[in-house]
């Protein structure tokens, strides 16, 4: 019986689902023209038939869209904060499961989608591209993460991601004139579509197997089952699972929709797509192997190790031949997905801690990243080809500073963050005896610091393109790179209450299985 | 006062050296000067003082004569301990007398000199910071402190001798005096080190009070026990001879001369080259116990004396014959040392510093006004256009040749007293040697003079309209050097080798008691020996050089042509500096070169470059090829690959529960 006070705890996602459907009746209930007053503020008495000035009225509804999305993420973030966490970990009968670790990444999922829709909104405007539906599309995106990372239980699971995935499929094909944005969003679909498949078909095994739903019920049929034969049954099951998730975060080889959709989608999208879900994937991955197969974490352990190293090599290789910026940032995102499964394959809390130091450091580099890709437009065109960015330097010696601090970052060059990010998760593999996996992962380090490299002599060294300048950079834009630059730069000084803060978050996480 | 006239040069040095694009060359030019003149006086005050308390000194300083002033602890690890200190005892004293004056005077000199090229702070940085690292080679009570010396004199030589850097021959001589020092160097390094394993300490303290019981050690090496002492003497001669130019490592010297003239004055004739035999009366002590070691010495010294001379006869470059005269009165210092007689060996050296630097300068002088050209085959006819340079050539010439009663008369005749006095089979070859050398000294410095002054010009009009007397900044600087030359070895002799030497040099020079060619000399003078036609037989010498080079080059000049022809082989074996630089290139530099070229092309390129970073860079592409050609952009193959990851991974489980091999 669900007690009433459970609903303190769902307080960020009460305040995200209450907003997310509020703008959505502005959005659909209210004409541009009639909205123009509220956002302009003046109470002019409006009587217009001119296209244009319907146009800025439609632009008016679309920023207090945005405007109102990035009000409820911040009041979602505002009440996650205080990371309060219920007795028994467990609430709504066991459905959900709040603790420490669940609130560290709601913040980082809120953090990280409040500055997607910051930095991106007024590029999606000029493309002609924004829609009210847009920001709404991407409130539910996040609640499902949310219901994904807090859920103790396989349906609550999949309802999350499914929720999370429905309203991705369209963001990423949201460009409808773009014939590639609309490709990439029916690929997406198609492919995603069918790691649903896999994962509902790796719960069906498991429910088949054990007979349960929940996650602590699971694992402890598991655990009475483990003298008895080999349950074959929930392995194959687990390795469903694992593939539908790594579809999710992209994980080689079930990254091939990577690349495509990085590049169709809108950029301010895909930036989303690089930065948010995966994070919610990631979490989704952790709770399940230390809740769920805690019995199987050797078998777990191989796989991630496979899939890691696969990450890492193919990533780094794959980005060396890329002409476009955004495709060259999927593989850089899948390879480092790659680090960041190098602690999930080490089976403590360590090691997931250094997971989550990788996550939390590639959220900031991603964001900055992406925010200079969007600055990359010329006479209102977005930009897309590496060497659109030569001679960057000359007329934009700002940004091309925060490009180069991102990209040496990424390469991880100390004492930028990037080098921590990598330090901590090669530690751990060391101290987990994955030597291996710290070859493979310092090796395709070294390859990919030729290609983030070589950004920077193509932003410092090479001839500027006769073309000239780039448009003018928007104020937000502007300051969410200076922003993310100044986390990077300045994570050296104080690492230390960051780091503290995510392993409490991961023994949070370890501590509730046993 | 004492750490004033070490530090102040490299005050200034920074100033100029850092400071002077904002300060200007004049006012670089100013300070650095400055810096050095007071440097220079307090050195004088710093040795009227300590000669006038003579008494005092010896009560002041303690039992060794030494002064000992700490700067700061610089390293302590264990038992190695070792501190910046000033060590001031009557050689260092007259070390920095000598440094710091001729510094003084070459900077002033350089203000005149260089006053048309556009790095003046730089070139008067590199002056300052080579007095400062000569003043700590001098002042050093530790071989780490002297070796830091050592290095620093050898890093600024270097800066200078590069000075003009669009030059290829300046580099390629800046780079060769380099390289040839630090073979030197690495045995003086060698030496250190011996002696810390040794003594467990390298404080010159230390190791002098231990060395007479260390004369008894052996150290093993390949196999052999070799003594000890000698081993260490050994290396740290071949440090000496690689700064001192001594034959074997003298190559160095003559293509030095690319720097400035006012470098050559100060580095490569009056201080740093002398620094070998400074170190040589410096640890005196220890060759005192070595007696293989002091032999070794003596004959290389001559051999450098003798051989440096026959060079010096044949060249034409002004300041090559210069070169090479210093390198053949190193080789007297150098042979007085080994000899014991480390009085004369520093007499010689004081008294040759000023008038080499005198030389020197007015070398410079003469190229100055011969618009920079330095063959003395296109010079002559100009002493009457330059007659106060000229006039000062020749009484450096004339101390040079060993005249009475110029400086060099004096020293040079307390080497060969002392060389025919040892005794010894080394001494009296010495004795031969330097008595021949005293002839041939004088043949080729008046050949300079005549060839460069007299006859008739051989230069074109143009340099000939241009010819004109130095400035006064740079003639100023030789009269100070000129009465040196004329006075010191007068006033000089008493202390230095006369009756006061041992209040002079209280304990600082130790000789072996049986060896010392100084005091046999007391004993045997008025001796038949010591006596008659030998006492005035280099002064003779001279004379009679100086009457050859009168003979063939002003009143036959046909007569040199004829006798080269006469002995062509002997004078293309000394015009090629008996092809020491062939010798060395067949030997070091071409092998070394072959080596170097296989490690590259085939060890480098072809080998590891190959298999190591273009090989990876090439798997590297192709892997990155083949990874992108995967992205075909069908979705069935994007699912396909998704199906065959899974597939895989669940097969890997299977086969190792079936078989359980895995």
């Amino acid at each position: 019986m669900p007690h009433l006070h459970d609903i303190i705890y769902l307080l960020p996602e009460i305040i995200l689902l209450l907003g997310a459907l509020s703008l959505l009746m502005i959005g659909a209930f209210m004409r541009g023209e009639k909205i123009a007053p509220l956002a302009g503020g003046g109470g002019v008495k409006t009587t217009m038939k001119d296209e244009a000035t319907i146009a800025v009225a439609a632009n008016r509804k679309n920023w207090l869209l945005a405007g109102g999305a990035m009000l409820v993420i911040a009041l979602a973030l505002m009440a996650s904060l205080p990371q309060t966490v219920p007795d028994g970990n467990e609430i709504l009968s066991g459905m959900l499961r709040i603790d420490r670790f669940g609130h560290a990444v709601k913040i980082f999922i809120l953090i990280g989608t409040g500055f997607s829709l910051l930095v991106g909104w007024r590029w999606l405007m000029r493309a002609k591209a924004a829609m009210f539906e847009l920001p709404v599309l991407m409130l539910f995106a996040v609640i499902g993460m949310t219901q994904m990372v807090a859920a103790n239980n396989l349906i609550v699971l999949f309802l999350g991601l499914e929720l999370q995935n429905l309203a991705l499929y369209v963001l990423a094909s949201s460009q409808r004139e773009s014939r590639r944005s609309s490709e990439a969003g029916l690929k997406y679909f198609v492919l995603g579509a069918l790691s649903s498949g896999l994962l509902l078909y790796g719960m069906s095994l498991l429910y088949g197997f054990t007979g349960a739903l929940n996650y602590d019920a699971i694992a402890n049929n598991i655990a009475t089952q483990n003298g008895g034969v080999m349950p074959y049954g929930i392995l194959i099951g687990m390795i469903f699972i694992i593939t539908g998730i790594g579809f999710k975060i992209s994980a080689v080889p079930f990254h091939m929709w990577t690349p495509d959709v990085y590049e169709g989608a809108p950029t301010p999208i895909t930036n989303f797509f690089a930065v948010v879900p995966k994070l919610a994937g990631f979490a989704v991955i952790m709770r399940l192997l230390v809740e769920v197969f805690g019995e199987f974490h050797v078998e777990a352990g191989q796989i991630l190790v496979v899939l890691s190293m696969a990450s890492m090599v193919v990533g780094s290789l794959a980005a060396i031949n890329q002409r476009s910026i955004k495709r060259l940032m999927a593989y850089s995102a899948i390879s480092h997905v790659g680090y960041g499964l190098i602690g999930l394959a080490g089976n403590n809390a360590d090691a997931y801690a250094a997971t989550l130091v990788y996550l939390g450091i590639y959220v900031p580099m991603t964001l900055g990243t992406f925010g200079c890709i969007l600055a990359m437009t010329r006479g209102g065109k977005p930009l897309d080809e590496l060497s659109d960015l030569a001679g960057l330097a000359k007329y934009h010696p700002w940004l091309a500073a925060a490009l180069a601090v991102f990209m040496f970052s990424m390469a991880g060059i100390p004492p930028l963050a990037g080098f921590f990010a990598k330090f901590y998760i090669f530690r751990s593999a060391i101290d987990n005896n994955l030597i291996a996996l710290a070859v493979v992962g310092v090796l395709s380090s070294v390859v990919s610091a030729y290609y983030y490299c070589r950004i920077i002599k193509l932003i410092y060294f090479d001839p500027p393109q006769a073309k000239g300048a780039l448009d003018p950079l928007p104020r937000e834009v502007a300051w969410v790179i200076g922003l993310t630059a100044m986390v990077i730069l300045w994570f050296v000084l104080w690492p230390n209450g960051y780091i503290d803060w995510v392993r409490h978050a991961a023994t949070d996480l370890w501590k509730g299985s046993e | 006062m004492e750490i004033l006239i070490v530090f102040l040069p490299l005050l200034a040095a920074l100033i100029a050296g850092f400071g002077g694009r904002w300060i200007g060359a004049r006012n670089s030019e100013i300070i650095t000067t400055l810096a050095i003149f007071t440097a220079a006086i307090l050195g004088v005050m710093l040795f009227a003082f300590s000669l006038n308390h003579g008494a005092d000194v010896t009560h002041r300083l303690g039992v060794n004569d030494v002064k000992i002033i700490p700067i700061f602890q610089w390293v302590s690890s264990g038992s190695f301990t070792v501190n910046w200190s000033l060590r001031l005892d009557r050689l260092s004293e007259v070390m920095i007398l000598v440094v710091t004056s001729v510094s003084a005077m070459v900077h002033l000199y350089s203000i005149g000199y260089m006053s048309h090229d556009p790095s003046r702070p730089r070139f008067m940085a590199y002056l300052s910071l080579f007095t400062f690292a000569m003043l700590m080679l001098v002042t050093a009570n530790d071989f780490l402190q002297l070796y830091f010396g050592w290095e620093g004199v050898g890093f600024a030589s270097y800066a200078l001798i590069g000075f003009w850097y669009e030059r290829d021959s300046a580099n390629k001589a800046a780079i060769k005096a380099f390289v040839v020092n630090r073979v030197g160097d690495f045995g003086f390094a060698l030496g250190v080190l011996a002696v810390f394993s040794l003594f467990g300490s390298i404080g010159f303290d230390a190791v002098f009070n231990g060395a007479e019981e260390a004369s008894r050690r052996t150290i093993n090496l390949v196999g052999y026990d070799v003594p000890a002492l000698t081993l260490i003497c050994l290396l740290l001669f071949v440090g000496a001879m690689g700064k001192s130019a001594q034959l074997g490592l003298h190559t160095w010297l003559p293509d030095a001369m690319e720097g400035p003239t006012p470098v050559s004055a100060l580095i490569h004739a009056a201080t740093m080259v002398t620094a070998g035999v400074f170190m040589l009366c410096r640890l005196s002590p220890l060759f005192a116990h070595a007696e293989f070691a002091r032999d070794v010495v003596t004959v290389v010294g001559a051999a450098t004396c003798l051989f440096a001379a026959t060079v010096a006869l044949t060249q034409f470059d002004i300041k090559r014959v210069i070169a090479y005269s210093t390198c053949s009165q190193l080789g007297y210092m150098v042979f007085a040392a080994g000899l014991s007689a480390y009085g004369a060996a520093m007499f010689h050296l004081v008294t040759h510093a000023a008038f080499k630097a005198l030389l020197f300068l007015g070398a410079g002088g003469v190229i100055h006004a011969m618009s920079g050209e330095q063959d003395m085959r296109k010079m002559g006819g100009i002493w009457r256009l330059i007659p106060v340079t000229y006039g000062l050539m020749w009484i450096g010439s004339l101390a040079l040749a060993g005249i009475p009663p110029f400086a060099g008369y004096y020293s040079k005749h307390s080497i060969l007293e002392a060389a025919l006095a040892s005794g010894t089979v080394f001494g009296n070859w010495a004795y031969i040697v330097g008595t021949l050398v005293a002839f041939l000294t004088a043949i080729y410095s008046f050949r300079l003079i005549f060839l460069a002054f007299h006859g008739p010009s051989r230069a074109g009009e143009h340099t000939m309209a241009h010819v004109h007397e130095s400035p006064w900044v740079m003639l100023l600087p030789l009269f100070v050097l000129a009465a040196g030359a004329l006075l010191l070895g007068y006033y000089g002799e008493e202390w230095f080798v006369g009756e006061a030497r041992r209040d002079f040099w209280q304990h600082v020079l130790v000789a072996s008691p049986d060896h010392d060619a100084l005091v046999k000399a007391d004993m045997l003078y008025g001796t038949s020996l010591l006596s008659g036609w030998r006492m005035i037989l280099p002064s003779l010498a001279g004379g009679a050089g100086i009457l050859v080079a009168f003979l063939l080059y002003v009143i036959f000049p046909g007569w040199p042509h004829r006798i080269v022809n006469m002995f062509a082989p002997v004078h293309r074996f000394f015009y090629h500096k008996w092809y020491f630089d062939e010798l060395y290139d067949f030997l070091f530099v071409q092998p070394a070169q072959k080596l170097g070229r296989f490690l590259w092309q085939t060890g480098d390129v072809k080998t590891i470059d190959r298999f190591g970073p273009d090989g990876i860079a090439a798997v590297t592409r192709l892997g990155s090829r083949f990874v992108s050609g995967w992205q075909t952009g069908y979705v069935y193959h994007y699912a396909f690959a998704m199906l065959i990851g899974l597939v895989a991974i669940i097969s890997w489980f299977l086969l190792r529960q079936s078989n359980g091999i895995f």
